[in-house]
Protein backbone atom coordinates (compact mmCIF):
# COMPACT_ATOMS: atom_id res chain seq x y z
CA UNK A 1 0.00 0.00 0.00
CA UNK A 2 1.44 3.42 -0.90
CA UNK A 3 2.02 5.34 1.86
CA UNK A 4 3.85 8.95 2.78
CA UNK A 5 5.62 9.72 5.89
CA UNK A 6 5.39 13.47 7.39
CA UNK A 7 7.26 14.19 10.50
CA UNK A 8 6.49 18.05 12.41
CA UNK A 9 8.74 19.16 14.78
CA UNK A 10 6.77 21.05 16.69
CA UNK A 11 3.57 22.98 17.21
CA UNK A 12 5.01 26.25 16.49
CA UNK A 13 8.54 27.72 15.12
CA UNK A 14 10.77 28.33 17.96
CA UNK A 15 8.99 26.44 20.56
CA UNK A 16 11.72 24.39 20.76
CA UNK A 17 11.20 20.18 20.20
CA UNK A 18 13.79 17.56 21.85
CA UNK A 19 17.05 16.81 19.69
CA UNK A 20 16.43 13.32 20.02
CA UNK A 21 12.95 12.83 19.34
CA UNK A 22 14.13 14.41 16.17
CA UNK A 23 16.34 11.55 15.91
CA UNK A 24 14.12 9.16 16.54
CA UNK A 25 11.74 10.63 13.86
CA UNK A 26 14.10 10.55 10.97
CA UNK A 27 15.27 7.26 11.24
CA UNK A 28 11.28 6.81 9.67
CA UNK A 29 12.78 7.91 6.85
CA UNK A 30 9.96 10.93 6.51
CA UNK A 31 8.97 11.80 3.01
CA UNK A 32 8.83 15.50 4.26
CA UNK A 33 9.49 17.68 7.39
CA UNK A 34 8.21 20.33 8.61
CA UNK A 35 6.67 22.78 10.98
CA UNK A 36 3.92 25.30 11.35
CA UNK A 37 4.88 29.36 12.07
CA UNK A 38 2.46 31.08 12.97
CA UNK A 39 -1.25 31.26 14.44
CA UNK A 40 -3.94 34.48 15.17
CA UNK A 41 -3.65 32.97 18.96
CA UNK A 42 -1.27 35.48 20.28
CA UNK A 43 -3.64 38.24 19.12
CA UNK A 44 -3.08 40.93 16.56
CA UNK A 45 -0.23 42.43 18.01
CA UNK A 46 2.07 40.73 15.47
CA UNK A 47 -0.01 41.13 12.70
CA UNK A 48 -0.21 44.95 13.01
CA UNK A 49 3.31 45.54 14.10
CA UNK A 50 5.34 43.12 11.90
CA UNK A 51 6.79 42.04 14.98
CA UNK A 52 7.73 37.76 14.99
CA UNK A 53 6.36 36.29 17.84
CA UNK A 54 9.01 34.43 18.74
CA UNK A 55 12.93 35.60 19.20
CA UNK A 56 15.18 34.84 16.81
CA UNK A 57 17.15 32.48 18.96
CA UNK A 58 14.61 30.34 19.66
CA UNK A 59 13.87 30.23 15.93
CA UNK A 60 17.04 29.97 14.57
CA UNK A 61 17.79 26.83 17.10
CA UNK A 62 14.76 24.92 15.47
CA UNK A 63 15.72 25.79 12.01
CA UNK A 64 19.12 24.62 12.57
CA UNK A 65 18.18 21.12 13.32
CA UNK A 66 15.54 20.58 10.69
CA UNK A 67 17.73 21.87 8.52
CA UNK A 68 20.47 19.38 8.63
CA UNK A 69 18.29 16.94 9.09
CA UNK A 70 16.35 17.58 6.10
CA UNK A 71 19.26 18.34 3.90
CA UNK A 72 21.07 14.71 5.01
CA UNK A 73 18.28 12.76 4.03
CA UNK A 74 17.80 14.78 1.00
CA UNK A 75 14.12 15.77 2.07
CA UNK A 76 11.66 18.93 1.66
CA UNK A 77 11.96 20.94 4.63
CA UNK A 78 9.04 23.50 4.76
CA UNK A 79 7.71 25.88 7.36
CA UNK A 80 3.90 27.49 7.10
CA UNK A 81 2.73 31.01 8.55
CA UNK A 82 6.56 31.90 8.75
CA UNK A 83 7.37 34.41 11.61
CA UNK A 84 3.54 34.02 13.35
CA UNK A 85 1.36 36.37 11.37
CA UNK A 86 3.05 35.35 8.14
CA UNK A 87 3.14 39.07 6.85
CA UNK A 88 6.25 40.43 4.55
CA UNK A 89 8.22 41.26 7.55
CA UNK A 90 7.76 37.99 9.53
CA UNK A 91 8.33 36.52 6.33
CA UNK A 92 11.95 37.99 5.72
CA UNK A 93 12.78 37.93 9.41
CA UNK A 94 12.66 33.85 8.85
CA UNK A 95 14.34 33.78 5.10
CA UNK A 96 16.82 36.06 6.56
CA UNK A 97 18.03 33.17 9.61
CA UNK A 98 17.78 29.98 6.78
CA UNK A 99 20.34 32.52 4.60
CA UNK A 100 22.17 32.84 7.45
CA UNK A 101 22.34 28.91 8.29
CA UNK A 102 23.68 28.31 4.98
CA UNK A 103 26.30 30.41 5.09
CA UNK A 104 27.53 29.54 8.75
CA UNK A 105 27.52 25.98 7.48
CA UNK A 106 27.95 26.00 3.85
CA UNK A 107 24.18 24.65 2.99
CA UNK A 108 23.89 25.28 -0.51
CA UNK A 109 20.15 24.30 -1.88
CA UNK A 110 17.06 25.64 -3.61
CA UNK A 111 14.96 28.08 -1.16
CA UNK A 112 11.31 29.19 -2.24
CA UNK A 113 9.33 32.10 -0.79
CA UNK A 114 5.86 32.35 -1.28
CA UNK A 115 4.37 35.56 -0.22
CA UNK A 116 1.01 36.10 1.14
CA UNK A 117 0.80 39.84 1.98
CA UNK A 118 -2.16 41.46 -0.18
CA UNK A 119 -2.58 44.86 -1.83
CA UNK A 120 -5.34 46.74 -0.72
CA UNK A 121 -6.08 47.95 -4.31
CA UNK A 122 -6.36 44.08 -4.89
CA UNK A 123 -8.60 43.44 -1.75
CA UNK A 124 -10.82 46.70 -2.82
CA UNK A 125 -11.53 45.46 -6.29
CA UNK A 126 -12.66 42.06 -5.37
CA UNK A 127 -14.87 43.95 -2.17
CA UNK A 128 -16.10 46.12 -4.94
CA UNK A 129 -16.58 43.23 -7.34
CA UNK A 130 -19.16 41.77 -3.97
CA UNK A 131 -16.50 38.63 -3.46
CA UNK A 132 -15.87 39.09 -0.09
CA UNK A 133 -18.07 38.16 2.96
CA UNK A 134 -17.20 38.42 6.25
CA UNK A 135 -16.60 35.16 8.56
CA UNK A 136 -18.97 34.70 12.14
CA UNK A 137 -18.78 37.58 14.22
CA UNK A 138 -17.81 39.65 12.09
CA UNK A 139 -18.98 42.68 10.27
CA UNK A 140 -18.73 43.30 7.00
CA UNK A 141 -15.58 44.44 5.27
CA UNK A 142 -16.01 48.50 3.96
CA UNK A 143 -13.23 50.44 2.21
CA UNK A 144 -12.59 52.52 5.16
CA UNK A 145 -11.18 49.22 7.13
CA UNK A 146 -9.55 48.07 3.91
CA UNK A 147 -7.31 51.69 4.01
CA UNK A 148 -6.69 51.29 7.99
CA UNK A 149 -5.06 48.12 7.68
CA UNK A 150 -1.52 48.34 8.81
CA UNK A 151 -1.41 45.09 6.30
CA UNK A 152 -3.74 42.27 4.65
CA UNK A 153 -2.51 38.88 4.52
CA UNK A 154 -4.18 36.41 2.69
CA UNK A 155 -4.86 32.28 4.20
CA UNK A 156 -2.77 30.18 1.24
CA UNK A 157 -4.11 26.69 0.48
CA UNK A 158 -1.33 23.82 -0.25
CA UNK A 159 -1.27 24.88 -3.84
CA UNK A 160 1.34 27.08 -3.95
CA UNK A 161 3.56 24.50 -2.18
CA UNK A 162 2.84 21.84 -4.68
CA UNK A 163 3.71 24.99 -7.12
CA UNK A 164 6.98 25.64 -5.38
CA UNK A 165 7.99 21.56 -4.74
CA UNK A 166 6.97 20.75 -8.57
CA UNK A 167 9.84 23.56 -9.06
CA UNK A 168 12.34 22.09 -7.12
CA UNK A 169 12.65 23.56 -4.10
CA UNK A 170 14.26 21.89 -1.24
CA UNK A 171 13.42 24.50 1.16
CA UNK A 172 9.81 26.33 1.77
CA UNK A 173 9.35 29.05 3.31
CA UNK A 174 5.80 30.42 3.42
CA UNK A 175 3.78 33.34 4.55
CA UNK A 176 0.04 32.95 6.17
CA UNK A 177 -1.14 29.73 5.32
CA UNK A 178 -3.72 27.45 6.02
CA UNK A 179 -2.33 25.18 8.75
CA UNK A 180 -2.43 21.58 7.05
CA UNK A 181 -1.43 23.43 3.43
CA UNK A 182 2.05 22.49 3.65
CA UNK A 183 1.41 18.78 4.93
CA UNK A 184 -1.42 18.66 2.22
CA UNK A 185 0.49 19.90 -0.77
CA UNK A 186 3.04 16.68 0.35
CA UNK A 187 0.89 14.16 0.62
CA UNK A 188 -1.56 15.03 -2.18
CA UNK A 189 1.62 15.76 -4.55
CA UNK A 190 2.36 11.79 -3.64
CA UNK A 191 -0.91 10.83 -5.47
CA UNK A 192 -2.79 10.31 -1.66
CA UNK A 193 -6.12 11.52 -1.15
CA UNK A 194 -7.26 14.67 -0.08
CA UNK A 195 -9.27 13.43 2.66
CA UNK A 196 -6.30 11.56 4.74
CA UNK A 197 -3.86 14.26 3.97
CA UNK A 198 -6.23 17.08 5.01
CA UNK A 199 -7.10 14.75 8.35
CA UNK A 200 -2.93 14.34 8.58
CA UNK A 201 -2.10 18.48 8.39
CA UNK A 202 -4.70 19.32 10.92
CA UNK A 203 -3.06 16.71 13.67
CA UNK A 204 0.98 17.89 12.14
CA UNK A 205 -0.07 21.21 12.77
CA UNK A 206 0.18 20.92 16.50
CA UNK A 207 2.76 18.90 16.63
CA UNK A 208 2.54 16.03 19.44
CA UNK A 209 -0.25 18.23 21.10
CA UNK A 210 -2.79 15.47 19.90
CA UNK A 211 -0.71 12.60 22.16
CA UNK A 212 -0.24 12.15 25.93
CA UNK A 213 1.06 14.22 28.10
CA UNK A 214 0.97 16.96 25.79
CA UNK A 215 3.77 18.74 24.82
CA UNK A 216 6.08 20.87 22.08
CA UNK A 217 7.89 17.73 20.81
CA UNK A 218 7.95 15.28 17.36
CA UNK A 219 4.81 13.73 15.61
CA UNK A 220 5.04 11.61 12.55
CA UNK A 221 2.08 11.09 10.55
CA UNK A 222 1.60 8.18 7.82
CA UNK A 223 -0.92 8.90 5.12
CA UNK A 224 -2.39 6.25 3.77
CA UNK A 225 -5.24 5.47 0.72
CA UNK A 226 -7.52 4.51 3.45
CA UNK A 227 -6.75 6.87 6.75
CA UNK A 228 -3.64 8.15 8.55
CA UNK A 229 -1.44 7.05 11.10
CA UNK A 230 -0.34 9.26 13.90
CA UNK A 231 2.52 8.44 16.32
CA UNK A 232 4.48 10.48 18.68
CA UNK A 233 8.13 10.45 18.64
CA UNK A 234 9.16 10.71 22.15
CA UNK A 235 9.04 7.63 24.19
CA UNK A 236 7.44 9.38 27.02
CA UNK A 237 4.19 10.58 24.96
CA UNK A 238 1.91 8.33 23.09
CA UNK A 239 -1.18 8.74 20.97
CA UNK A 240 -4.45 7.31 21.84
CA UNK A 241 -7.89 7.00 19.96
CA UNK A 242 -9.26 9.29 22.44
CA UNK A 243 -6.25 12.05 22.41
CA UNK A 244 -6.13 11.97 18.78
CA UNK A 245 -10.11 12.02 18.87
CA UNK A 246 -10.42 14.93 21.40
CA UNK A 247 -7.36 16.74 19.32
CA UNK A 248 -10.38 17.93 16.91
CA UNK A 249 -11.74 20.26 19.76
CA UNK A 250 -9.18 22.03 20.02
CA UNK A 251 -9.15 25.93 18.60
CA UNK A 252 -12.02 24.29 16.12
CA UNK A 253 -15.31 26.01 16.12
CA UNK A 254 -16.44 22.50 15.40
CA UNK A 255 -14.56 19.14 15.67
CA UNK A 256 -16.10 17.67 13.15
CA UNK A 257 -16.52 20.08 10.34
CA UNK A 258 -13.37 22.02 8.67
CA UNK A 259 -13.59 24.42 6.27
CA UNK A 260 -10.54 24.40 4.55
CA UNK A 261 -9.60 26.74 0.98
CA UNK A 262 -11.18 24.45 -1.84
CA UNK A 263 -13.31 22.22 0.56
CA UNK A 264 -14.71 20.77 3.80
CA UNK A 265 -12.81 17.85 5.94
CA UNK A 266 -15.48 16.23 7.58
CA UNK A 267 -14.71 14.10 10.29
CA UNK A 268 -17.67 13.11 12.05
CA UNK A 269 -17.64 9.51 10.70
CA UNK A 270 -13.91 9.25 11.53
CA UNK A 271 -13.04 5.66 13.42
CA UNK A 272 -10.09 5.76 15.84
CA UNK A 273 -8.25 2.53 15.96
CA UNK A 274 -4.77 1.75 18.13
CA UNK A 275 -2.29 0.33 16.09
CA UNK A 276 -0.03 -0.28 18.89
CA UNK A 277 0.10 1.51 22.86
CA UNK A 278 1.06 4.83 21.10
CA UNK A 279 0.18 4.80 17.71
CA UNK A 280 -3.40 5.06 16.24
CA UNK A 281 -4.87 4.85 13.10
CA UNK A 282 -7.68 7.36 11.71
CA UNK A 283 -9.68 6.38 9.20
CA UNK A 284 -13.68 6.94 7.65
CA UNK A 285 -12.91 11.19 7.30
CA UNK A 286 -14.44 12.43 3.75
CA UNK A 287 -13.07 15.81 1.81
CA UNK A 288 -15.67 17.21 -0.59
CA UNK A 289 -14.61 19.91 -2.59
CA UNK A 290 -16.07 23.01 -2.36
CA UNK A 291 -15.38 26.62 -4.77
CA UNK A 292 -12.31 28.14 -3.78
CA UNK A 293 -12.28 30.76 -0.98
CA UNK A 294 -8.99 32.44 0.53
CA UNK A 295 -9.46 34.10 4.21
CA UNK A 296 -8.08 37.38 4.67
CA UNK A 297 -6.66 38.39 8.13
CA UNK A 298 -5.74 42.55 8.73
CA UNK A 299 -4.99 44.22 11.47
CA UNK A 300 -5.53 47.93 12.80
CA UNK A 301 -3.97 50.61 14.74
CA UNK A 302 -6.06 50.30 17.88
CA UNK A 303 -4.23 53.29 19.97
CA UNK A 304 -1.38 53.46 22.14
CA UNK A 305 -1.43 52.03 25.56
CA UNK A 306 0.20 53.06 29.02
CA UNK A 307 -0.76 50.83 31.88
CA UNK A 308 0.38 50.58 35.77
CA UNK A 309 -0.44 48.24 38.43
CA UNK A 310 -1.69 48.29 41.89
CA UNK A 311 -3.08 46.41 44.83
CA UNK A 312 -5.06 47.34 47.52
CA UNK A 313 -5.33 45.51 50.75
CA UNK A 314 -7.81 48.21 52.75
CA UNK A 315 -10.91 46.61 53.99
CA UNK A 316 -12.62 49.87 54.19
CA UNK A 317 -11.70 50.77 50.43
CA UNK A 318 -12.68 47.24 49.51
CA UNK A 319 -16.05 47.67 51.01
CA UNK A 320 -16.98 50.72 48.81
CA UNK A 321 -14.81 49.47 45.40
CA UNK A 322 -17.57 50.92 43.36
CA UNK A 323 -18.25 54.15 44.15
CA UNK A 324 -14.70 54.95 45.22
CA UNK A 325 -13.83 53.63 41.78
CA UNK A 326 -16.28 56.06 40.03
CA UNK A 327 -15.23 58.68 42.15
CA UNK A 328 -11.19 58.16 41.08
CA UNK A 329 -12.66 57.79 37.75
CA UNK A 330 -15.05 61.34 37.52
CA UNK A 331 -11.31 63.08 38.86
CA UNK A 332 -9.41 61.77 36.05
CA UNK A 333 -11.93 63.05 33.65
CA UNK A 334 -12.08 66.16 35.51
CA UNK A 335 -7.98 66.73 35.46
CA UNK A 336 -7.52 65.38 31.81
CA UNK A 337 -9.79 67.44 30.57
CA UNK A 338 -8.02 70.49 32.22
CA UNK A 339 -4.79 69.69 30.36
CA UNK A 340 -6.59 69.34 27.06
CA UNK A 341 -7.54 66.00 27.12
CA UNK A 342 -11.33 65.20 26.05
CA UNK A 343 -12.66 61.56 27.20
CA UNK A 344 -13.02 60.63 23.26
CA UNK A 345 -9.02 60.41 22.94
CA UNK A 346 -8.85 57.56 25.30
CA UNK A 347 -10.08 54.93 27.11
CA UNK A 348 -9.65 54.13 30.68
CA UNK A 349 -9.95 50.43 31.78
CA UNK A 350 -9.61 48.99 35.61
CA UNK A 351 -9.20 45.80 35.73
CA UNK A 352 -9.50 44.41 39.19
CA UNK A 353 -8.40 41.00 39.78
CA UNK A 354 -9.94 39.34 42.12
CA UNK A 355 -13.20 40.46 41.11
CA UNK A 356 -13.64 40.14 37.64
CA UNK A 357 -10.31 41.01 36.15
CA UNK A 358 -10.29 37.16 33.87
CA UNK A 359 -14.01 37.46 33.13
CA UNK A 360 -15.69 40.93 32.96
CA UNK A 361 -18.82 41.16 31.96
CA UNK A 362 -19.00 37.22 31.73
CA UNK A 363 -17.98 36.75 35.39
CA UNK A 364 -20.96 35.31 37.48
CA UNK A 365 -19.48 35.92 40.82
CA UNK A 366 -20.36 38.90 42.08
CA UNK A 367 -19.42 39.37 45.44
CA UNK A 368 -15.96 39.24 45.94
CA UNK A 369 -14.32 37.27 48.86
CA UNK A 370 -10.70 38.77 48.70
CA UNK A 371 -8.94 40.01 51.46
CA UNK A 372 -6.79 42.16 48.47
CA UNK A 373 -7.65 43.31 44.95
CA UNK A 374 -5.07 43.60 42.12
CA UNK A 375 -5.68 46.64 39.73
CA UNK A 376 -4.44 46.92 35.94
CA UNK A 377 -5.13 50.45 35.01
CA UNK A 378 -5.06 50.56 31.65
CA UNK A 379 -5.04 53.66 29.07
CA UNK A 380 -5.60 53.34 25.12
CA UNK A 381 -5.22 56.73 23.92
CA UNK A 382 -4.48 58.37 20.20
CA UNK A 383 -2.03 59.19 21.01
CA UNK A 384 1.17 57.90 23.29
CA UNK A 385 1.93 61.05 24.81
CA UNK A 386 -2.01 61.54 25.79
CA UNK A 387 -2.00 57.62 27.02
CA UNK A 388 0.95 58.76 29.26
CA UNK A 389 -0.34 61.95 30.20
CA UNK A 390 -4.15 60.11 31.70
CA UNK A 391 -2.50 57.20 33.19
CA UNK A 392 -0.27 59.35 35.02
CA UNK A 393 -3.10 61.48 36.32
CA UNK A 394 -4.98 58.09 36.84
CA UNK A 395 -2.10 56.76 38.86
CA UNK A 396 -2.13 59.51 41.37
CA UNK A 397 -5.75 59.66 41.75
CA UNK A 398 -5.88 55.87 42.39
CA UNK A 399 -3.79 56.45 44.72
CA UNK A 400 -4.63 59.11 46.86
CA UNK A 401 -8.65 59.99 46.58
CA UNK A 402 -10.50 60.21 49.79
CA UNK A 403 -13.51 58.11 50.64
CA UNK A 404 -15.91 58.12 53.33
CA UNK A 405 -14.10 56.05 56.68
CA UNK A 406 -10.87 56.22 55.09
CA UNK A 407 -7.92 55.21 57.63
CA UNK A 408 -5.33 54.79 54.92
CA UNK A 409 -4.53 58.50 54.98
CA UNK A 410 -0.88 58.32 53.15
CA UNK A 411 -1.89 55.93 49.84
CA UNK A 412 -4.75 53.89 48.79
CA UNK A 413 -2.96 51.26 46.66
CA UNK A 414 0.54 49.21 46.71
CA UNK A 415 2.95 50.09 43.56
CA UNK A 416 5.12 47.58 43.30
CA UNK A 417 7.73 48.97 40.42
CA UNK A 418 8.71 52.27 40.05
CA UNK A 419 8.78 53.93 37.90
CA UNK A 420 5.11 52.53 38.03
CA UNK A 421 3.93 54.20 34.76
CA UNK A 422 4.58 51.85 31.59
CA UNK A 423 4.17 52.35 28.22
CA UNK A 424 3.06 49.32 26.52
CA UNK A 425 3.29 51.14 22.92
CA UNK A 426 1.07 51.03 19.58
CA UNK A 427 -1.89 48.12 20.36
CA UNK A 428 -3.71 46.72 17.30
CA UNK A 429 -6.90 45.11 16.66
CA UNK A 430 -7.82 42.75 13.89
CA UNK A 431 -10.08 44.78 11.64
CA UNK A 432 -9.64 42.27 8.65
CA UNK A 433 -11.75 38.71 9.27
CA UNK A 434 -13.38 38.11 5.83
CA UNK A 435 -13.24 35.29 2.74
CA UNK A 436 -12.94 36.15 -0.45
CA UNK A 437 -13.96 34.17 -3.13
CA UNK A 438 -13.24 33.67 -7.07
CA UNK A 439 -9.73 33.88 -6.45
CA UNK A 440 -6.62 31.89 -8.21
CA UNK A 441 -5.20 29.64 -5.49
CA UNK A 442 -1.94 30.44 -6.96
CA UNK A 443 -1.79 34.06 -8.19
CA UNK A 444 -2.64 35.61 -4.68
CA UNK A 445 0.55 34.10 -3.55
CA UNK A 446 3.50 34.73 -5.40
CA UNK A 447 6.62 32.62 -5.46
CA UNK A 448 10.40 33.42 -5.33
CA UNK A 449 13.45 31.13 -5.89
CA UNK A 450 16.99 31.24 -5.08
CA UNK A 451 20.11 29.09 -4.78
CA UNK A 452 20.93 29.91 -1.36
CA UNK B 1 -25.46 15.98 42.40
CA UNK B 2 -22.27 16.27 41.29
CA UNK B 3 -20.59 19.21 39.39
CA UNK B 4 -18.92 18.73 36.15
CA UNK B 5 -15.83 20.06 38.39
CA UNK B 6 -15.78 16.62 40.09
CA UNK B 7 -16.84 14.40 37.19
CA UNK B 8 -15.01 15.69 33.68
CA UNK B 9 -11.74 14.59 32.83
CA UNK B 10 -11.03 17.99 30.99
CA UNK B 11 -12.79 21.36 31.20
CA UNK B 12 -11.62 24.00 28.93
CA UNK B 13 -11.95 26.80 27.37
CA UNK B 14 -9.75 28.48 23.70
CA UNK B 15 -10.25 30.71 20.97
CA UNK B 16 -11.86 29.22 17.65
CA UNK B 17 -10.28 32.34 15.66
CA UNK B 18 -10.18 35.45 17.35
CA UNK B 19 -13.78 36.39 17.19
CA UNK B 20 -15.21 33.06 19.12
CA UNK B 21 -14.40 31.59 21.86
CA UNK B 22 -14.84 27.61 22.22
CA UNK B 23 -15.39 25.30 25.03
CA UNK B 24 -15.04 21.95 25.92
CA UNK B 25 -16.10 19.20 28.69
CA UNK B 26 -14.50 15.99 28.38
CA UNK B 27 -15.29 13.15 29.84
CA UNK B 28 -12.57 10.10 30.44
CA UNK B 29 -15.09 7.13 30.38
CA UNK B 30 -17.84 6.64 27.84
CA UNK B 31 -20.28 5.38 30.57
CA UNK B 32 -19.97 9.09 32.42
CA UNK B 33 -20.12 10.76 29.10
CA UNK B 34 -23.48 8.45 27.73
CA UNK B 35 -25.24 9.35 31.04
CA UNK B 36 -24.28 12.96 31.31
CA UNK B 37 -25.82 13.47 27.82
CA UNK B 38 -28.62 11.64 28.54
CA UNK B 39 -29.59 14.17 31.02
CA UNK B 40 -29.37 16.77 28.46
CA UNK B 41 -28.25 19.53 31.18
CA UNK B 42 -25.05 20.53 28.83
CA UNK B 43 -26.80 22.21 25.84
CA UNK B 44 -27.09 25.80 23.64
CA UNK B 45 -29.37 27.08 26.23
CA UNK B 46 -27.33 26.38 29.22
CA UNK B 47 -24.45 27.77 27.27
CA UNK B 48 -26.36 31.20 26.41
CA UNK B 49 -27.56 31.76 29.94
CA UNK B 50 -23.89 30.90 31.36
CA UNK B 51 -22.27 33.41 29.07
CA UNK B 52 -25.37 36.39 28.23
CA UNK B 53 -25.58 35.13 25.01
CA UNK B 54 -28.56 34.02 22.68
CA UNK B 55 -29.13 29.80 22.03
CA UNK B 56 -28.82 30.75 18.15
CA UNK B 57 -25.29 32.29 19.01
CA UNK B 58 -24.06 28.94 20.63
CA UNK B 59 -22.54 26.27 17.86
CA UNK B 60 -23.58 23.04 20.11
CA UNK B 61 -21.62 19.52 19.22
CA UNK B 62 -22.25 16.36 21.30
CA UNK B 63 -18.84 14.70 19.98
CA UNK B 64 -19.58 11.49 20.89
CA UNK B 65 -16.07 10.00 18.94
CA UNK B 66 -13.91 12.46 21.88
CA UNK B 67 -16.60 11.63 24.88
CA UNK B 68 -16.98 15.31 24.72
CA UNK B 69 -19.67 18.45 24.67
CA UNK B 70 -18.38 21.04 22.40
CA UNK B 71 -20.06 25.10 22.41
CA UNK B 72 -18.91 27.95 20.46
CA UNK B 73 -19.78 31.20 20.78
CA UNK B 74 -18.95 34.86 19.81
CA UNK B 75 -16.23 36.15 22.07
CA UNK B 76 -17.41 39.38 24.37
CA UNK B 77 -14.19 41.24 22.61
CA UNK B 78 -12.68 40.34 20.32
CA UNK B 79 -8.91 38.83 21.22
CA UNK B 80 -6.34 41.42 21.77
CA UNK B 81 -8.68 44.27 21.14
CA UNK B 82 -9.04 46.94 23.55
CA UNK B 83 -11.05 45.77 26.75
CA UNK B 84 -10.39 42.17 26.40
CA UNK B 85 -9.37 40.68 29.49
CA UNK B 86 -8.29 37.07 27.60
CA UNK B 87 -6.68 36.93 24.97
CA UNK B 88 -5.89 33.20 24.58
CA UNK B 89 -9.52 32.76 25.75
CA UNK B 90 -7.98 29.88 28.03
CA UNK B 91 -9.84 31.13 31.32
CA UNK B 92 -13.36 31.35 29.98
CA UNK B 93 -14.62 28.14 31.23
CA UNK B 94 -15.11 28.46 34.70
CA UNK B 95 -18.79 29.01 34.86
CA UNK B 96 -19.30 25.06 33.76
CA UNK B 97 -17.24 24.19 36.28
CA UNK B 98 -20.11 24.21 39.13
CA UNK B 99 -23.14 23.23 37.12
CA UNK B 100 -24.86 20.11 38.44
CA UNK B 101 -25.62 17.09 36.87
CA UNK B 102 -28.55 15.16 38.12
CA UNK B 103 -26.72 12.10 38.27
CA UNK B 104 -25.94 8.97 40.52
CA UNK B 105 -22.45 8.72 40.07
CA UNK B 106 -22.26 5.27 42.47
CA UNK B 107 -24.51 4.19 39.55
CA UNK B 108 -21.62 3.98 37.74
CA UNK B 109 -19.56 1.28 37.84
CA UNK B 110 -15.48 1.10 37.66
CA UNK B 111 -15.78 5.11 38.02
CA UNK B 112 -13.88 6.82 40.72
CA UNK B 113 -15.21 10.34 41.75
CA UNK B 114 -12.73 12.97 41.43
CA UNK B 115 -11.89 14.67 44.44
CA UNK B 116 -13.53 18.00 44.79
Amino acid sequence: MPEFRLLSTSGLLGYGFPEESLKTGMAREPHMIGVDGGSTDPGPHYLGSGKCLNSKMSMKRDIALMLDAALSAKIPMVISSCGGAGGEPHLKAVVDIVRELARERGYRFKLATIHAEQSKAWVKQKLEQGEIAPLKAVPPLDSATIDTAERIVGMMGPEPYIQALDNGAQVVLAGRSSDPAPWVACATRAQLPSAPSWFAGKVLECGATASLPKGHDCLLATVQEDGVIVEAMNPIRKCTPMSVANHSLHENASPCYHIEPGGLLDTSNCKFDAVSDRAVKISGMEWEAKPYTVKLEGAELAGYRAITICGTRDPGLLSQWDSYLASVKDNIVTKARAFGVEPDQYKLIYRVYGRDGVMGDWESVRESRSHELGILVEVVGKTQEIANAVLSIARVNTLHVDFPGRLCKEGNMAFPFSPSDIEAGPCYRFSVFHVVRNVDPLSMFPIEYEMV
Amino acid sequence: MPRISEIAQVCKSKNAGPFEVTIDVVFSDKAMFEAVKATNVLNAGLIARLYHVTPEDVLFTVYDAGNAFKATLPRRIPAGDIGDTDVYGAQQHAPLLDVEIPIDVKDLAGRTRRPA
